[in-house]
């Protein structure tokens, strides 16, 4: 069923969906002993799972570990890498660091955000591409970097970003 | 098996790598030798070793520090000193294989230097070059000449003698060789690492925790990744001991998220430590037990603090807390824990090998050892560099980094990230120590040394950091949730051209309160590069505020473009690119910029043709002869 032709066929497939992410969740969470200090490790690997921490995941994951839900989004919200709603199927990254900086990475961003037609932050409707930025990849001398999903481009250029942006998706 | 059948027999095949036969080709493989593009260059050298029927043993390496010459190579032919090459591309690699490779003509224009004995058409040794004589590599001692997925290479190199001694001192024994040492933190605080064991030893309890922090969230350092990528055991093994010194049975290693190769590499390293008895219960069968969990960081800068990456590990939301307490008495769950840096960690095991007065013979009086710096920004060799403490700013800025590129003069070192601050070129023959860097008004810091040039603005890189550090703040105190924030804004209002009389002022009052008040280390030093900008820099905020001019051109705010009707022939080439048509004009009519259209994007001045360069960026008044509407160009030539 890979084209839903009707509204029923839409709301099967989002059930279908929804399930199989259960049962990715159940998978995950029986290999845990359900104690606190496992709370940022069990939401990183949902999240790289499932691709982000939808709400009903988030509450489970508050009952498994005995925690009000308030507590998990709390910490779900605190740090930069968790995601709240689904992102593109490419990830690109901006490295927005010092040493970046002083190389011209935000010309780089606005000629990428200027390409994709979004800014830093937000998926394409596609959702083929989302653009984040980040403090620091730890590259600083092949400054500016960008990365797209898991490659890592050094001594980024304006006239590079068409380059490495159509060579996605992998 | 033994350590000692171990080690034996990793020297023996070590050895016998050595006088291999086979030529030998060593490929950095670190993240940046990936990110510049060796990837590509191994599959290219695979193909041309190939092509040619050359047996070659290749073996990946971590960071040898020359990341201005990634892709690199190390090239080792049998009885030969062996070549380094840099720079490389898909095009360059077959020619080396041919060349050297089967016609024996190492190309000594291609080369960046030589290693070993003996002498090769000419080419220099890379160590007696400017960018490497300075330095002296304890902590980073391994990194570019082994496989960092080979324990049996760390080993052959002396790796975990360290460990072998300390286990059969009594614990007291070796935090006073660390004590003499005198090495310091090198996570940045700078604080005896020694002392700091011993009180987390002499802190009543059963159960201790050491931690290793790794998640050097400063924009600007990759020290700790090249190492963790490059030698993961150096770490471990400096972990192990201290682990032992201290009484701790079971550690945590906090690593950021953002380095999967460093994760991926220390937990490869693990395990090789485990098939060979090094960690886990009865290490090296002296009764000692130690395991070790690897926790990964999410995103925030403040878990580099020890209290907030306490809080993170206990599964929290990553804010700092108040002490006393300290975590030597009360850390982890409440037990005694001691945090020490990766770099802190790589030394410790280097010292426990070969003796705390070798270490302390590096280095001042009061700064001993060695200390890795990321060297980046606007200097033409960027890399990783490992030197003597008290070296001078002006030999790590020229003579190791190879000075300013362009022809561009320097303006200031930014030292300690974010936390840091400026120092100024006047103060370029400044000896690099814990105590001179804080009398200038920065921080050693983790090691991220930027270099900026004329051509960067102090107050746009101020707001630069200020704008890092806001967003970072974890919210918990009102000085730095508030301060950072009121900072900020002053300084966004600076750079577009909205700033006051009364701001400076203003702007110190704010800084020193935030500096004084806040909980934690990110409040704290997030005031400094504030404090030393306008301390040494105060004329840029001046011109900033009451003549509505940034020398350097970076704050868009406050610049305009003009073409000059003596110099413009009406090519017409500005008007076609311009993305937002802000210039009117036609042929053989000097063209003027709209100023209410223009977004300052630079197009017209990059293709404005050389020969007229007609096209001005400036700041400050606008030139005196700029029409208001295309006039004719003018007749004569």
């Amino acid at each position: 069923m890979s084209n839903p032709s009707t509204a029923r066929d839409t709301q099967v497939l989002l059930e279908e969906k929804e399930k199989a992410s259960e049962k990715r969740l159940d998978e995950i969470l029986s290999t845990y002993r359900g104690e606190r200090e496992e709370l940022i490790p069990i939401l990183q690997q949902v999240q790289q799972a499932l691709g982000y921490l939808p709400e009903a995941v988030m509450k489970r994951i508050a009952k498994f570990l005995r925690l009000p839900e308030s507590t998990v989004f709390g910490v779900v919200t605190f740090y930069a890498q968790f995601r709240l709603a689904p992102s593109g199927r490419n990830i690109i990254r901006v490295c927005r660091g010092t040493a970046c900086h002083v190389r011209g990475s935000a010309q780089i961003l606005a000629e990428i955000e200027k390409q994709l037609g979004i800014t830093a932050g937000e998926t394409t409707p596609d959702l083929e591409y989302s653009l984040e930025t980040i403090a620091c990849f730890g590259s600083c001398a092949l400054a500016p970097v960008v990365v797209t999903n898991d490659k890592v481009h050094g001594r980024m250029t304006a006239t590079k970003v068409g380059k490495i942006l159509n060579k996605e998706p992998q | 098996m033994k350590f000692e059948e171990i080690k034996n027999q990793a020297m023996q095949q070590w050895k016998a790598m050595q006088q291999s036969e086979n030529i030998r080709i060593l490929i950095g493989m670190g993240t940046c030798g990936r990110a510049a593009g060796a990837e590509d260059i191994l599959e290219v050298l695979n193909q041309e070793l190939g092509q040619n029927s050359i047996r070659a043993d290749i073996l990946p390496v971590g960071c040898i520090g020359l990341c201005y010459a990634e892709p690199l190579i190390e090239v080792m032919k049998p009885g030969m000193p062996s070549v380094f090459y840099g720079n490389l591309t898909p095009e360059i690699v077959p020619e080396i294989v041919k060349d050297y490779l089967v016609d024996g003509n190492p190309r000594p224009e291609l080369a960046l230097g030589i290693r070993g004995e003996g002498e090769l058409a000419g080419i220099p040794n890379l160590f007696d070059l400017p960018v490497l004589k300075p330095q002296v590599r304890i902590s980073l001692r391994n990194c570019g000449n082994i496989d960092p997925e080979n324990i049996d290479h760390y080993i052959a190199n002396g790796g975990y003698e360290g460990l072998a001694k300390a286990l059969i001192m009594k614990p007291q024994q070796v935090i006073d060789e660390t004590k003499k040492s005198g090495l310091r933190g090198r996570g940045g605080a700078g604080f005896p690492t020694g002392l700091k064991w011993q009180f987390c030893h002499d802190a009543p309890g059963d159960i201790k925790y050491v931690i290793c922090n790794a998640d050097e969230g400063d924009p600007g350092a990759f020290m700790d990744r090249a190492l963790l990528e490059g030698d993961p055991h150096a770490v471990m093994e400096g972990i192990l001991i201290g682990a032992y010194a201290i009484g701790a049975s079971e550690g945590y290693i906090y690593i950021r998220a953002e380095y999967p190769l460093a994760i991926q590499r220390l937990r490869i390293a693990i395990k090789q430590m485990e098939e060979y008895g090094l960690i886990g219960d009865d290490i090296m069968g002296s009764g000692f037990g130690f395991h070790i969990k690897i926790k990964e960081g999410a995103g925030a800068f403040v878990c580099g603090e020890e209290t907030a990456l306490l809080a993170s590990i206990e599964g929290g939301r990553g804010m700092p807390r108040s002490r006393p307490p300290f975590p030597a008495q009360s850390g982890l769950w409440g037990k005694p824990t001691n945090i020490n840096n990766v770099e802190t960690w790589s030394n410790v095991s280097a010292i426990l090998a070969k003796g705390a007065d070798w270490y302390a013979g590096y280095g001042t009086e009061k700064s001993k050892g060695t200390k890795n710096f990321s060297l980046a920004g606007k200097v033409v060799r960027t890399g990783l560099i490992e030197v003597p403490m008290g070296i001078s700013l002006r030999e790590i800025v020229y003579d190791i980094g190879g000075g300013i590129p362009d022809g561009k003069s320097l303006k200031a070192v930014q030292t300690g990230g974010p936390s840091g601050g400026f120092i100024p070129e006047s103060l370029i023959d400044l000896p690099v120590d814990y105590e001179s860097l804080a009398q200038a008004g920065s921080i050693m810091g983790s090691g991220g040394m930027v270099v900026v040039d004329e051509d960067t603005c102090m107050v746009d890189i101020t707001k630069f950091f200020l704008t890092f550090t806001q967003s970072e703040s974890c919210g918990k105190c009102i000085p730095c949730r508030w301060g950072t924030k009121q900072m900020l804004d002053i300084l966004v209002d600076i750079t577009e051209g909205r700033g006051r009389p009364g701001d400076i002022e203003l702007l110190q009052e704010l800084a020193e309160a935030v500096k004084d008040d806040s909980l934690c280390g990110l409040g704290q030093t997030a005031p400094n590069p504030v404090l030393t900008s306008i301390r040494y820099f105060r004329e840029e905020y001046e011109k900033h505020i009451f003549e509505r001019r940034c020398s350097a051109m970076q704050c868009q705010a406050l610049v305009s473009y003009y073409i000059l009707p003596e110099r413009c022939q009406g090519c017409m080439i500005c008007a076609r690119n311009c993305p937002v048509q802000a210039i009117e004009g036609g042929k053989r009519m000097v063209h003027v910029i709209a100023q209410d259209k223009c977004i300052g994007c630079g197009t017209c001045l990059d293709v404005c043709p050389p020969k007229f360069n007609a096209v001005v960026k400036i700041s400050g008044a606008k030139p005196l002869d700029i029409p208001e509407k295309p006039v004719p160009v003018a007749a004569e030539s």
